[in-house]
């Protein structure tokens, strides 16, 4: 059986007619992710935390809170993203070519929690998420 | 829609978010309909720690519960889910969006 964790990532690729240096710049200078993402504090240093800002709904303060776990200037950003109580990695990969950037987001979700909270645990969210699925499928 | 399914799914998340709670409710999904007597001779925590887990889950419309006599039984509600089997969907379509605003903005950037 595969990896429950594995399964569960969303993926968008796109080819970008803009040098690899110039989507790295959107994609780390706050002001201009919060162009296209969301408000945030964001640095682009490794272990730096921050948050994304969404316009908060009843249920819901709109916080993301995140850290920055890998940071390759013009190939690979990678950064944390915990959001009511899960934790999931959202990686980007830019690779050039002859008319610019093939640019890769990964974003993977249901990692182990990281919190200490549930620090040995040994009801982790991968083993209750592919228990799930059975029961899920078996409603239909 | 994404924030609104955000909404939706944070209840549901949050009552999950404990491994105790995790486990009531899969034991409720997998054997059927129990009680908290039952629930606490398998959760390993006391029985108002229980009823408390249990409220969490009710609230989140992930069980529910039906009287009879003085006992309460408790019944899995596995369509409450559906927000978080939605996980990849929902977040497929936000970055889908964003990315077209991230080529929104790339065209407006300086080269």
């Amino acid at each position: 059986m595969t990896d429950p964790a594995a399964t569960r990532t969303v993926v968008i690729e796109r080819e970008m007619a803009h040098p690899p240096e110039k989507i790295w710049r959107a994609l780390t200078q706050s002001p201009l992710m919060e162009e296209w993402l969301m408000s945030n504090d964001f640095k682009p240093v490794e272990g730096h935390r921050f948050q994304f800002r969404a316009t908060p709904v009843p249920g819901w303060n709109g916080v993301i809170e995140c850290e920055v776990r890998a940071v390759e200037p013009h190939a690979r950003l990678s950064y944390s993203w915990g959001s009511m109580g899960m934790e999931s990695l959202v990686t980007f990969t830019l690779t050039p070519t002859e008319s610019g950037t093939h640019l890769r987001m990964e974003h993977s979700g249901f990692q182990q929690d990281q919190d200490a909270n549930y620090k040995g645990a040994t009801y982790g969210w991968n083993k209750f998420i592919g228990n799930l699925e059975r029961v899920v499928r078996g409603l239909d | 829609m994404y924030l609104t399914m955000q909404a939706v799914a944070d209840h549901v998340f949050k009552a999950l978010a404990d491994p105790t709670r995790r486990a009531i409710f899969e034991h409720l999904a997998r054997d059927g309909e129990q009680t908290v007597h039952a629930l606490t001779g398998r959760a390993g925590v006391s029985q108002p720690a229980v009823s408390k887990h249990l409220g969490v889950l009710k609230h989140a419309r992930l069980v529910r519960c039906r009287r009879n006599g003085r006992e309460a039984h408790y019944n899995a509600q596995p369509q409450a889910l559906a927000p978080l089997v939605d996980w990849m969907t929902h977040y497929g379509a936000f970055w889908s969006d964003r990315f077209d605003q991230l080529e929104n903005l790339l065209k407006r950037m300086d080269p």
